[in-house]
């Protein structure tokens, strides 16, 4: 089961779950920007969460398969083609030797997952496959992917043939849209803004600027303002933090997010909800922001990480 | 002071011992974050400990806040303040001034002291590690003397070598990756603090001791 890279614009990039472990001596997590698209990949591919992938963004990217293989594709903001046919995401399919994989994006997402059934070669860096590309390590040398770029897939759990031609449901998949609105659970700065900002974050549209990347998205839209400068001590920072510096705009923090960060949060996207935002594209997006209590966020994530592992019991009789 | 527990998001709690840079605060967070790690309850993923504060992640799947932050309650009342554990102690080569030390005159200047009265200043004491974090493996140490404290500079260079010993506000600190900086460089050490193909990948650990000993170029 392998591929090769023949075209690769954009930012293709090997992750798996995250690099766990290393936070306290600064190193970030990387792993998936869209955590449920990556997990859905794999369940669909028959593989294992620990498994790495790829992730998909930016820009297209062409693969032919130099022998027959399955692959999964999930996410949001790309049209597959395998050989002559298009064929929609969130499904697996098998793919003859010699046919070329096709992801082209559009304007509607960000980030696709491409897993293929079996384990992805790559030599793990600190614990794990995920590319830190400002390390730069982890991955393929810490680097996107390239033309000409070989990925050998070892081992499937299945026999090819049943792992092909399978389906998650849209019922199942978190509601994506650009114009999400988008839980989030307040603190711990937020008693540094001021009581108008606090309203003023939940009631104004955001959309996400051109500058973001894998490490942060910056919001465009009603700056937020302190009530006194305070200087706040660096403390750790996880992803989906919202940091507000000087200049008021929100920044949320992503999958390379720093481990650490001295800009005061006024809250933290809930992790049920990371996915939708993470697929929010610049200029066609508009989020808005509501608020939330801890024991709702993760009854949510709960409840949409059991829909996915339910729908591959009792469909295909595996455990994910 | 009691430490307050806030959520930090849904995965992640946050336990605040204080707001400012203080060894004693400090050395209660890496002793608790010590405490949690060795407890190794299932769903806790890992710490991360910062000058006052310590980050406990955790998975949303397996633990509620509410069982972290008991769990942590239990772990606090067993942080004795004055039975603090003996830290690793390092010594770290640095030359003073020179190619890399672009801005220990500045340094100098500012205070109206000799450069090697800075170096005499800055090597004489022995900092800890407060926290690490900014890019891997960059040590966050203190407490500077105010004698030659100064302010970061007003815009980052956009690169600092490798190596390159640098001090800003009451904090010392060394760049282990070539990196975008904003801090006034004043020397190198040629110690690597962080190679990735290493088995042990990092120099430092949050709380370890380093005492600076001058080189001679």
């Amino acid at each position: 089961m392998t591929l090769e890279v023949i075209e690769a614009n954009g930012i293709a990039t090997i992750q798996d779950a995250g690099r766990i472990g290393w936070r306290r001596f600064g190193v970030p997590t990387s792993g998936p920007m869209d955590v449920f698209a990556f997990h859905a990949a794999h369940a669909l591919a028959g593989n294992s969460p620990r498994d790495a992938l790829i992730e998909i963004g930016m820009g297209d990217v062409t693969f032919r398969a130099l022998h027959d293989c399955v692959i999964a594709v999930t996410g949001s903001g790309f049209r597959l083609s395998v050989y002559i046919w298009d064929f929609p995401l969130w499904s697996s399919y098998y793919v003859r030797g010699g046919w070329t994989i096709r992801l082209e994006k559009t304007d509607s997402g960000m980030w696709a997952y491409l897993a293929l059934a079996g384990t992805l070669q790559i030599k793990p860096t600190l614990d794990s496959r995920s590319t830190y590309l400002r390390g730069p390590f982890g991955g393929l040398a810490g680097r996107a992917l390239q033309i000409g770029d070989v990925l050998r897939a070892d081992h499937p759990s299945r026999p090819l043939t049943e792992l092909a031609a399978r389906t998650l449901p849209e019922a199942l998949r978190p509601a994506y849209t650009q114009t999400p609105i988008i839980d989030v659970i307040m603190g711990p700065q937020k008693d540094s803004f001021t009581s108008e900002s606090v309203e003023t974050f939940l009631s104004s549209d955001y959309s996400i600027s051109p500058i973001s990347d894998r490490m942060g998205y910056r919001l465009e839209g009603a700056a937020l303002t302190q009530r006194a400068k305070i200087e706040l001590l660096s403390e750790g920072m996880t992803r989906g933090a919202i940091q507000i510096p000087a200049n008021g705009q929100p920044i949320v923090m992503m999958a390379d997010c720093p481990t650490t960060g001295g800009y005061p949060k006024i809250g933290t996207v809930i992790s049920a909800d990371l996915p939708v935002l993470a697929q929010c594209a610049p200029k066609q997006s508009r989020i808005r922001f509501r608020e939330t209590t801890v024991s709702q966020a993760q009854k949510k994530y709960r409840k949409l990480m059991s829909g996915l592992k339910g729908v591959i019991e009792a469909e295909f009789g595996m455990e994910y | 002071m009691k430490p307050r527990i806030l959520p930090l998001g849904d995965s992640s709690a946050l336990i605040q011992f204080g707001d400012e840079i203080d060894p004693a605060l400090n050395q209660r967070v890496h002793a608790l974050a010590h405490l949690i790690e060795i407890s190794s309850l299932e769903g806790i993923i890992e710490t991360v400990p910062a000058y006052a504060t310590l980050l406990v992640h955790y998975d949303p799947l397996l633990l509620s806040f509410t069982q972290v932050k008991e769990h942590v309650r239990t772990k606090i009342a067993q942080v004795k303040e004055n039975e603090s554990r003996t830290p690793r102690r390092l010594e770290v080569p640095v030359r003073y001034g020179g190619e890399y030390g672009t801005d220990l005159e500045f340094v100098a200047t500012y205070h109206h002291l000799r450069v090697e009265d800075v170096i005499r200043i800055h090597s004489q004491k022995i900092y800890t590690v407060y926290m690490m974090g900014f890019t891997p493996g960059f040590p966050y140490m203190g407490k500077l003397d105010d004698a030659i404290a100064v302010p970061r500079l007003p815009s980052p260079r956009t690169r600092v070598p490798a190596g390159t010993v640098a001090i800003a506000g009451l904090q010392t600190g060394i760049y282990p990756t070539d990196s975008p900086g904003g801090w006034r460089l004043i020397g190198w050490t040629p110690l690597r603090l962080f190679d990735v193909e290493a088995e042990n990948p990092f120099l430092f650990s949050p709380g370890d001791e380093v005492k600076f000993i001058i080189e001679k170029s």
